[in-house]
């Protein structure tokens, strides 16, 4: 041990307690937001059909689509962010001209 | 009309069964006719913590199938003037526990006493849900530790969105913060959620503080609700609480002086 480790553990960054205050404080604010906002309880399902719409398209796995609301004063903000495969063998070969699904 | 109280928590092991049986005892101590239901079917202990577990005969589910009747499967306390305990059932599951039976079994009871004290299993599934679903008033048990502070809050979600007074747009479940397992020195070392830190996340009124305790092992090794226990820090504790909760100012409690503490009684 260093001498700077040592006048390291005499005066700690923060306490334990301050370091779970904060934690939980965090993670309790954001379940509350889920429980109480109804347009967040659509939320898992608009991700699944979107999800599908996409996949008759392109082959991407449930994690490359990221839907996302945030809160902005009276507005909400809905953010649709999907990742698209960089190969080419992700493309789907598509019959139909891709003009029907808009 | 007697008014229901449920002892609720989510997560397990922080004290609601002490808590059920230190509340009830309390309170039918205090002269109140009290009756003290355990709601979890399949894994009853309330039965061992009060001392009466040899003498279930009928359960609280016989009661809802009209199995036995009320008077049969009530159990009187042999200690304490005023006190009865309906037992869980051990054989069943918490399914058993239907809305209409419990229901009906809360109504004679509401008749007879003037506090019902309901102890809730642990989770957040049925049998946690029909333990609060007709409450009056709610014991949020919580120790100060994350995951204990974490699920009391998903509690008190649950208490205001699926509780009969939520659903039927009534007056809100009135909630109380109970904090149990509570080590002043761990807090004054920076290792410990204080209760301020605890109050402060969930945001409900503040009932009373437990102290961890070692009588309290002692007591349930016994079968005695910690509040006959005249000795027991968290048995006074709980009488403060007690009090609170009745609308009085709880009686100042002895601090230990300074010279005390270096020279003993």
């Amino acid at each position: 041990m260093t001498i700077f480790n040592y006048f390291r553990t005499l005066r700690p960054q923060q306490k334990t307690a301050a370091v779970a205050k904060e934690r939980l404080q965090i993670i309790v604010a954001h379940e509350r937001r889920l429980r109480n906002s109804p347009t967040l309880e659509y939320l898992p399902q608009l991700q699944q059909e979107i999800l599908e719409v996409v996949r008759k398209y392109v082959i991407i796995q449930n994690e490359h689509i990221k839907v996302h609301i945030e809160k902005e004063g009276q507005y909400e903000i809905l953010e649709l962010n999907i990742t698209l495969p960089d190969t080419e063998k992700g493309q789907i070969n598509i019959q139909k001209s891709s003009s029907d699904v808009t | 009309m007697g008014k229901i109280i449920v002892v609720t928590s989510g997560k397990g092991g922080v004290g609601k069964t002490t808590t059920s049986a230190a509340f009830a005892t309390g309170l039918a101590l205090r002269g109140h006719q009290t009756v003290v239901i355990d709601f979890d079917v399949g894994l009853r202990n309330l039965d061992l913590v009060m001392g009466c577990e040899r003498r279930v005969v009928y359960d609280f589910v016989n009661v809802i199938n009209g199995e036995g009747n009320l008077n049969q499967a009530l159990i009187k306390d042999k200690r304490v003037e005023n006190l009865f305990i309906l037992p869980a059932s051990q054989t069943r599951d918490k399914e058993a526990l239907t809305v209409k039976g419990v229901a009906r079994v809360l109504e004679a009871l509401k008749k007879r006493f003037e506090y019902i004290i309901c102890d809730s299993p642990a989770g957040i599934e049925h049998g946690a849900i029909i333990a609060m679903y007709f409450s009056d008033e709610a014991l949020i048990v919580t120790n100060p530790e994350v995951s204990s502070v974490r699920d009391s809050d998903r509690i008190i979600g649950m208490l205001s969105s699926k509780t009969r007074r939520a659903v039927q747009n009534l007056t809100p479940v009135k909630e109380h913060l109970l904090i149990t397992r509570y080590i002043q020195k761990r807090v004054n070392s920076g290792d410990m959620l204080s209760i301020q830190d605890v109050q402060e996340i969930l945001a409900i009124p503040l009932l009373g503080v437990i102290p961890e305790s070692p009588s309290v092992l002692k007591a349930s090794n016994a079968g005695i609700p910690i509040t006959l226990d005249k000795k027991s820090d968290a048995g006074l504790a709980y009488l403060d609480v007690i009090a609170s909760f009745l609308g009085e100012e709880p009686p100042p409690r002895e601090k230990k002086g300074f010279l005390t503490r270096f020279f003993g009684n």
